[in-house]
């Protein structure tokens, strides 16, 4: 029951804080001086096509672009009704897309739940490869196996991820004939799922993951490896050692345990970047996900467009953490569950 | 010394059990703290070499020009995506100092590209402390004179040269000056922030507390680089290089604060009960002087080594930018401009050479990283 209210609780937070997130991306979006109608409005005042002009300033009409920000902002939301009523994200319409010309659910459509696919192969690649060589490197710490997985995991982190996704690519392509770029085979796209389908995207997958994962894998193996050897260091581990405990079986049933929270609460932080990197490497790879997409809307300035998937990738954060939370307190019995301070 | 019967030596001096012990806890005890950090430190022998690293990277940055042999946008068209190009000492078993061949470009008309041949009866001595393109010393003093140059006739491209003939080396310098002082220029904005929010929301508690942790929350759990796209997207993009630059590490800053925020009001939220607190709070001084004069240089140390372990994230941070094309843009030049050029398979391919400057970005963020580590355990001297 006290669990029940504890996921309420943290979800009426993620509600207001996604609010304010809205005024935030909305505020951002906003800087750069003009937008993308009175920029094509200038344009083509300057070249004299009178009919464009008119369709350009019907639109400003239509998405009430000539209203105040703040006006624009309830607008968008759906909070105020706009030139035809109630419209907004809200009432699940996403705006329109200067720069493809069509109505933003279309463009994003199936990118958004490959944007899904691909984050949630990256957290479990993260928790795959993590855990086993966290405890590995912790258990056996000063030897070569502990040396070797930090370096490797130092490298993780200071490659960029962009370069490690073109290199891998390529020797990828070479030795184990990986595909390159997208996350499905052309036939594919547009199709409807089957057995097929599935296949050629989890190959696809297969790189992107890697290159996502890594860095987020690198900083959660040297955390959980710290504290397994705070919990190694403790009288508890001393006494099962001496009563005769088998090592493996003695370090998955207590240290682990205990280590193993901060292992979850952590995913809250390893999330934005991952999705960070995601962005990035799908610019890079040429991944169906929304981040090509985001890319080509910040710089034409499509506000729509962007405001949605900075919205979408906050929103695909947000609940990651927000599920974390609650994974840790079910973990976690000491954990207050009413916020954290009172 | 008195010759024992039994035939030992004794010292006449009466023993005293402790004073060994205590001469060298004395001198411990009395040693300033940044001795005993730097003893510790010293040990931290990864730390060290980094540190060192670093040190000279940075002193070699306002002698970038000087260094290089080539200036940042000097084209050189007849010699376009040059492999990079070996300096060899010995010419037919004859030591003849270091020289190089020079190279012709010849057009392989099966795969359309340019392929370089040596010529390698031909070799010219490299020149050093001798004139080549203009540059200013440390951004002041004009020069024309460089460490070493091509031979006449030939030219020296240790790394190769890029698409528009420009040496990747020489590149790679200058791309230093921006790449490296981009972390700095942001960590500062975001230590100021970072200090100013901590401090205030850790010292007065209450209302302020709430607001300002609420907002670290809202800005932890955002994705980084969509925020830094958005900012960047909006920097006009007539401004000039040096103002985007600023303009581009103080974003970076701007988003950075939070996590160590976080951390300084952990702090203060502990060591504002103390009593020496009080005592200053009693003597009247006011907030602002008990928080700079009293509180922060508790763990001044631990702030600046975990700054340190956040540059690389900036270092990287500006890469991506520039490499997406939203960040620092031509004609400035850092690492992650450079590196725009190789952002396709067929660079990587058949010009490997143009992905060097992810070298230099993997080192200096490993050796910053190493830094940090080796700073964070020799801060606290008493530690064991």
């Amino acid at each position: 029951m006290i669990m029940l209210r504890y996921a309420v609780y943290r979800f009426f937070t993620m509600l207001l804080t996604l609010l304010v997130v809205s005024v935030l991306i909305f505020v951002i979006i906003n800087l750069p001086p003009g937008d993308y109608l009175s920029n094509q409005i200038a344009e083509l005042q300057a070249s004299g096509q009178s009919a464009g002009v008119a369709k350009a300033e019907f639109l400003r009409k239509e998405y009430s672009l000539d209203r105040s920000l703040p006006e624009q902002y309830l607008i968008w939301m759906g909070f105020w009704p706009g030139p035809h009523g109630f419209e907004g994200l809200l009432q699940g319409n996403y705006g329109w897309s200067f720069e493809f010309d069509r109505p933003v659910r279309e463009i994003v459509g199936d990118t958004l739940w490959l944007t899904v696919v691909v984050n949630l192969a990256a957290i479990l690649f993260v928790y795959a490869v993590a855990l086993p060589l966290g405890v590995l490197a912790a258990a056996k710490s000063r030897t070569w196996i502990d040396y070797t997985s930090a370096f490797v995991g130092y490298l993780g982190l200071a490659t960029p991820n962009f370069l490690l996704a073109l290199i891998l690519f390529y020797y990828g392509h070479r030795y184990f004939n990986l595909p390159i770029g997208g996350l499905m085979d052309p036939s594919f796209e547009g199709q409807p799922m089957s057995w097929e389908k599935l296949k050629s995207i989890l190959i696809h997958l297969i790189v992107p993951t890697f290159v996502i994962g890594t860095s987020g894998a690198s900083a959660m193996m040297q955390r959980l490896r710290a504290n397994m050897l705070d919990e190694l260091g403790k009288p508890y581990v001393e006494t099962a050692v001496a009563k005769g405990m088998a090592p493996s079986r003695m370090l998955a049933k207590y240290p682990l345990r205990v280590a193993f929270n901060p292992f979850v609460a952590d995913i809250g932080n390893l999330l934005p970047s991952m999705v960070s990197g995601s962005v990035l490497v799908s610019v890079v790879l040429g991944l169906q996900t929304i981040g090509p997409t985001l890319l080509t809307a910040l710089k034409t300035q499509d506000q729509f467009l962007s405001a949605f998937i900075l919205m979408f990738v906050a929103l695909l954060t947000l609940i990651g953490t927000m599920i974390s939370d609650i994974l840790l307190v079910m973990l976690d019995p000491r954990i207050r569950y009413e916020g954290r301070e009172a | 010394m008195t010759h024992n019967p039994d035939d030992r030596y004794v010292d006449d001096a009466p023993f005293d059990p402790q004073a060994s012990l205590q001469q060298l806890e004395r001198a411990d005890l009395d040693a300033p703290n940044w001795v005993l950090v730097w003893r510790k430190f010293r040990t931290h022998k990864l730390g060290l070499i980094s540190g060192i690293f670093l040190l000279l990277c940075y002193l070699m940055l306002p002698f970038a020009g000087f260094i290089a042999p080539y200036g940042p946008n000097d084209r050189n068209g007849e010699h376009l995506y040059a492999p990079p190009q070996s300096i060899n000492w010995f010419h037919d078993g004859e030591f003849i100092g270091p020289y190089v061949y020079p190279i012709v470009a010849e057009a392989d008309l099966e795969t359309f590209q340019w392929k370089f041949i040596p010529d390698t009866e031909d070799p010219r001595p490299i020149r050093f402390f001798c004139e080549g393109s203009e540059y200013k010393l440390a951004g002041l003093i004009r020069s024309d004179t460089h460490l070493f140059c091509a031979p006449e006739g030939a030219t020296v491209f240790l790394w190769g040269s890029d698409r528009l003939g420009r040496d990747v080396f020489s590149r790679i310098l200058y791309g230093a000056q921006l790449s490296l002082t981009v972390g700095l220029i942001g960590i500062s904005v975001s230590f100021f922030l970072g200090i100013l929010f901590g401090s205030m929301a850790g010292y007065f508690g209450g209302r302020i507390d709430w607001v300002i942790n609420r907002v670290i929350e809202i800005l932890r759990s955002l994705p980084e680089l969509p925020l830094w796209l958005a900012l960047s997207a909006a920097v006009p993009s007539n401004w000039s290089p040096v103002a985007v630059f600023f303009i581009i590490s103080i974003i970076l800053g701007i988003l950075d604060w939070p996590g160590l925020a976080r951390s300084v009001r952990a702090k203060f939220l502990s060591l504002r009960e103390e009593e020496y607190v009080r005592a200053a709070e009693m003597m009247g001084a006011s907030s602002g002087r008990v928080i700079r004069k009293h509180l922060l240089p508790n763990f001044m140390s631990h702030l600046i080594a975990s700054a340190t372990l956040s540059i690389p994230a900036m270092i990287l941070g500006e890469t991506a930018l520039s490499f997406l094309g939203l960040g620092l843009r031509a004609p400035a030049v850092s690492w992650g401009v450079m590196l725009n050029d190789a952002q396709n398979l067929a660079s990587i391919e058949i010009y490997p050479w143009t992905a060097i400057p992810m070298l230099p970005i993997i080192v200096v963020v490993l050796a910053f990283n190493f830094l940090g580590d080796g700073l964070r355990d020799s801060l606290d001297p008493y530690q064991q």
